[in-house]
């Protein structure tokens, strides 16, 4: 199996080098049957590393610890599910998943893409090739994801604790499909460049891969943002962490670029700031990548002591390099056909949006650099806060809110006096109804918070208007029922609307960042059952400890599962697994909470902590059932107006407690683990009779929901904006059609 | 005015508007930054009332908590050194002895006080513990 992975890879390397040959010896001399010979190459690559996968993904399915990768993330206790997203959880699992990903979407962009600007997609698949062969070298040279150890390990590490979350199945695809999608633009923008042909063309024809890869990465960055609040135990969803900057980044220019291009293609200005663009957005996903696998910045989630760090270091000077040298080599090629003829003009609206995102690209880039930059610059590593990233995020942000209304309703080229009083009286008033309504209500304190509800009401009121005028115009000229228009409206205009529907979701995420940093009550304490603390408007009670004992082998039949068993059912309280979040934990340990208000019943929570077995001998007998890492199961109570959010922190380092793990270790084999979980069983049932104090961790947010929200309304949106609208599908249907038409007639006259 | 040199009036007020707001985020950036230190750093550089971001790794049987008060010691990376740390907050779960963490912290009197919630811990999905493997083969 190892063997036929390696095999792969040894083979992909091959077609990365010919495809390169074929594809450039082909755009060179002419010669359009090598070029078609390297767009298959990329093909064939796609094939090959999907073999690859296949077999890392099966040795990990069949606990082949032969596989030091599979040794060293996974364990025949790690429960199926999460065996199966193991494999990009390890350095080398997550090369191969970003190549195997690139592979396939750049196969899928030269498909579509056959046929068309030939030129361009040649150097492109030399591009999209030389990134597959440098990802392959470094899984071939550096990180061999099929390097194994003979004699295999009887057992593996296993999935670290914090993985064990279903959205960690999807978010890293997600966000890997982000990336390797942001290299097609690059890739077919310096084909453009390369090949002297920067007309509009090569912009439509990776107008919809830089869509899906803004999409993706989105959908990875709230992914993420939703796990570090469910599961990391500290109640945020975003820390500013140089990781999460790394995929906000080429998202952040990613969204300037799918405004800027709607100029060129209006308008034929802004090339040469669309192209950088592109491959400004192609570098950051390489440095995004480059800064988790290098180890250099101190991250929450940064791959330690990695040497991957100079081969990215090469890349991306390469890329800085050939970018900034094609930009300024063809910048005659890509002088602007028109100024912009007013500051009062759409053109103005999204120059100035693009302006603001690349300002908030540019903060959060030396932010999250500033402790390389430090040190270069004064020989001492120095890092900012969050506190810094806010003071310069929140007001960019205001502003990016506010021209997301202002662009859809303000008049290409030149907006008149007469069109700005149309298209704002509407906004500006719901604005302002915003403003009294919030003051009325007795919102006085956080002017930032205040001002981005304001803002989000301008958005509403312009967006909405533009729905309500498209609507009433389709009603008066087809007599339509309104919701039939509405459905009419979007469907003929996809891209239009769907933009649209995108802002709201955006705005929406906004006004959920911004109540739930500004509003948010936290309590951090310890408590005993029966004791109660007041958190904003509500009291949470801890009204008793929980406890359950998860056996993580098969111990029906032996002696020490059915001690285990009686021992359970002579100890009310305890309960015999499996655990409540299905995780595998050996046993969790966690409380019930009532939560009121104003003596009303709200709901009731259990949050708990998992604690998980570990393959460390010296912990002993007992203490290695519950040596791993223990992790919190976090308990909420979600509203679409506020999250009451709960995290328990038990002790089990009371003298009590531990002289139970220190008896069983003395007295028990580590050999037999049915034994061992008595022991747990033990500490359990000790635990129910006299609990300790537990330290809880409470957070009562308003309006967190409305990110989650948000984002689904931008999902939303960004899927009715990527699909191909009636008329083209239609064409390109007709097109088929015609062809087999074609053909059949050509078949029967030769027939005949 | 011609529109050429109103575009180029409109190009150096743009610069400069640009010049002035990085000024002012460099400026800011080293002033608002806290240096990042070792323990063995820390010891001999730490002046009261400054905060450091204090990196290494937490010393084994140090951890101990005091109401609400987690106590611990962050040792150099490659041991040695080690500062006693008081720290309060919100405690990531992947926290324990052995691993990796950086916290900012200040110094007042003799002791090392941590800043509320700045306690992170390199996340594991990353971090490399000794493998299996490894310890197959060692």
């Amino acid at each position: 199996m190892a063997a036929l992975g390696r095999v792969c890879l040894l083979l992909a390397l091959v077609v990365c080098a010919y495809g390169i040959g074929a594809s450039i010896y082909g755009v060179r001399t002419g010669r359009v049957e090598w070029s078609e010979s390297g767009r298959r190459a990329v093909y064939a690559l796609a094939g090959i590393l999907t073999v690859a996968f296949a077999v890392l993904e099966v040795a990990f399915l069949r606990n082949d610890f032969a596989f030091n990768t599979v040794a060293d993330t996974s364990s025949r206790t790690t429960p199926t599910f999460y065996k199966a997203a193991a494999v990009w959880a390890s350095q080398e699992g997550s090369l191969l998943l970003w190549a195997w990903l690139m592979s396939l979407w750049s196969s899928l962009a030269l498909f579509l893409t056959r046929g068309r600007i030939r030129d361009v997609a040649a150097y492109a698949t030399a591009i999209i090739l030389g990134f597959g062969g440098f990802f392959i070298s470094l899984m071939v040279f550096y990180a061999q994801p099929f390097a194994i150890t003979n004699p295999a390990p009887p057992e593996g590490v296993g999935l670290d604790p914090l993985l064990r979350f279903p959205t960690m199945m999807i978010h890293p695809p997600m966000l890997y499909s982000g990336y390797t999608l942001c290299t097609i633009p690059l890739a077919f923008g310096m084909g453009a460049l390369l090949a002297r042909r920067v007309d509009a063309e090569w912009i439509r024809v990776i107008r919809k891969f830089a869509f899906a890869a803004w999409f993706f990465l989105g959908i990875g960055v709230l992914l993420g943002a939703r796990w570090s609040y469910s599961e990391l135990g500290w109640g945020g969803y975003w820390g500013w962490d140089a990781v999460e900057n790394a995929a906000l980044l080429p998202w952040l220019t990613g969204t300037a670029f799918l405004h800027s291009l709607m100029i060129q293609e209006k308008r034929g200005m802004l090339k040469v700031w669309n192209v950088s663009l592109v491959l400004a957005t192609g570098t950051l996903a390489i440095m995004g990548t480059f800064l988790v696998r290098s180890g250099i910045l101190d991250s929450i989630h940064a791959f330690g002591g990695q040497t991957l760090g100079v081969p990215f270091v090469v890349l991306i000077a390469v890329l800085i390099a050939g970018s900034i040298y094609l930009v300024v080599t063809r910048r005659e090629m890509l002088r602007t056909e028109h100024r912009i003829d007013s500051l009062i003009s759409r053109e103005a609206a999204f120059l100035a949006n693009n302006l603001v995102l690349v300002g908030l690209v540019f903060v959060i880039l030396w932010g999250t650099y500033f402790p390389l930059i430090s040190e270069a610059l004064t020989g001492q590593e120095s890092a900012v806060g969050p506190p810094w990233f806010d003071r310069y995020t929140v007001p960019l942000a205001l502003i990016l809110v506010l021209l997301s209304g202002i662009g859809p309703a303000i008049a290409w080229r030149r907006a008149s006096i007469a069109n700005a009083r149309r298209n704002f009286v509407t906004p500006v008033a719901v604005a302002l109804l915003t403003l009294c309504a919030l003051l009325i209500g007795g919102v006085h304190q956080k002017p930032f918070a205040i001002a981005m509800f304001c803002c989000a009401g301008f958005v509403f009121g312009s967006i909405g208007q533009e729905f309500f005028r498209g609507v009433r115009a389709r009603r008066a000229m087809a007599h339509e029922a309104a919701p039939v228009a509405l459905v009419a409206l979007v469907r003929r205009n996809r891209r239009r609307y769907g933009g649209y529907i995108v802002h709201i979701g955006i705005v929406v995420l906004f006004v959920g960042v911004a109540a739930s940093s500004s509003f948010q009550h936290e309590s951090e304490l310890g408590l005993s059952p029966g004791q109660s603390s007041r958190v904003g408007a509500y009291t949470i009670r801890y009204v008793r400890a929980t406890a359950s004992v998860s056996p993580d082998y098969d111990s029906a039949n032996t002696q020490g599962g059915r001690e285990l068993s009686a021992i359970m059912r002579s100890q009310p309280g305890v309960t015999l697994g499996p655990d409540t979040a299905h995780t595998g934990a050996t046993l969790s340990l966690g409380a019930v909470l009532d939560v009121t208000k104003h003596g009303r019943h709200v709901a009731t929570l259990y949050p708990s902590e998992g604690f998980y077995s570990s393959e460390e001998p010296t912990q002993g007998s007992v203490g290695h059932l519950i040596g791993g890492q223990p992790v919190s199961h976090v308990a909420l109570d979600s509203g679409v107006t506020r999250d009451v959010w709960t995290a328990i922190a038990p002790n089990i380092e009371t003298p009590r407690l531990k002289r139970i793990v220190t008896l069983g270790d003395k007295t028990l084999p580590y050999s037999n683990p049915a034994e061992g979980m008595v022991a747990i069983a033990a500490l359990a049932s000790a635990y129910m009779r006299n609990p300790p104090q537990a330290q809880f961790h409470l957070i009562v947010s308003p309006l967190v929901m409305w990110i989650w929200l948000g984002g689904m309304i931008v999902v939303g949106g960004g899927l009715i904006a990527i699909w191909p609208a009636p008329s083209a599908v239609r064409r390109r249907l007709s097109v088929r059609s015609r062809a087999r038409a074609g053909a059949g007639a050509e078949q029967g006259l030769a027939r005949a | 005015m011609n529109p050429a040199r109103k575009r180029t009036v409109r190009l150096v007020v743009a610069l400069s508007v640009a010049v002035v707001l990085a000024s002012a985020l460099i400026y800011t950036s080293f002033s608002a930054a806290s240096p990042a230190l070792s323990p063995s750093q820390l010891l001999r550089q730490a002046q009261p009332g400054r905060s450091y971001l204090l990196t290494g790794t937490v010393l084994a049987h140090s951890v101990a908590r005091d109401g609400a008060v987690l106590n611990f010691s962050v040792a150099d990376r490659a041991g040695g050194a080690a500062v006693g740390v008081a720290y309060t907050g919100t405690v990531p779960d992947p926290f324990r002895e052995g691993r990796e963490v950086i916290v900012t912290v200040e110094k007042q009197g003799g002791q090392y006080i941590g800043e509320r919630n700045s306690l992170i811990t390199k996340c594991p999905s990353k971090y490399k513990e000794t493998p299996a493997s490894e310890k197959q083969s060692s």
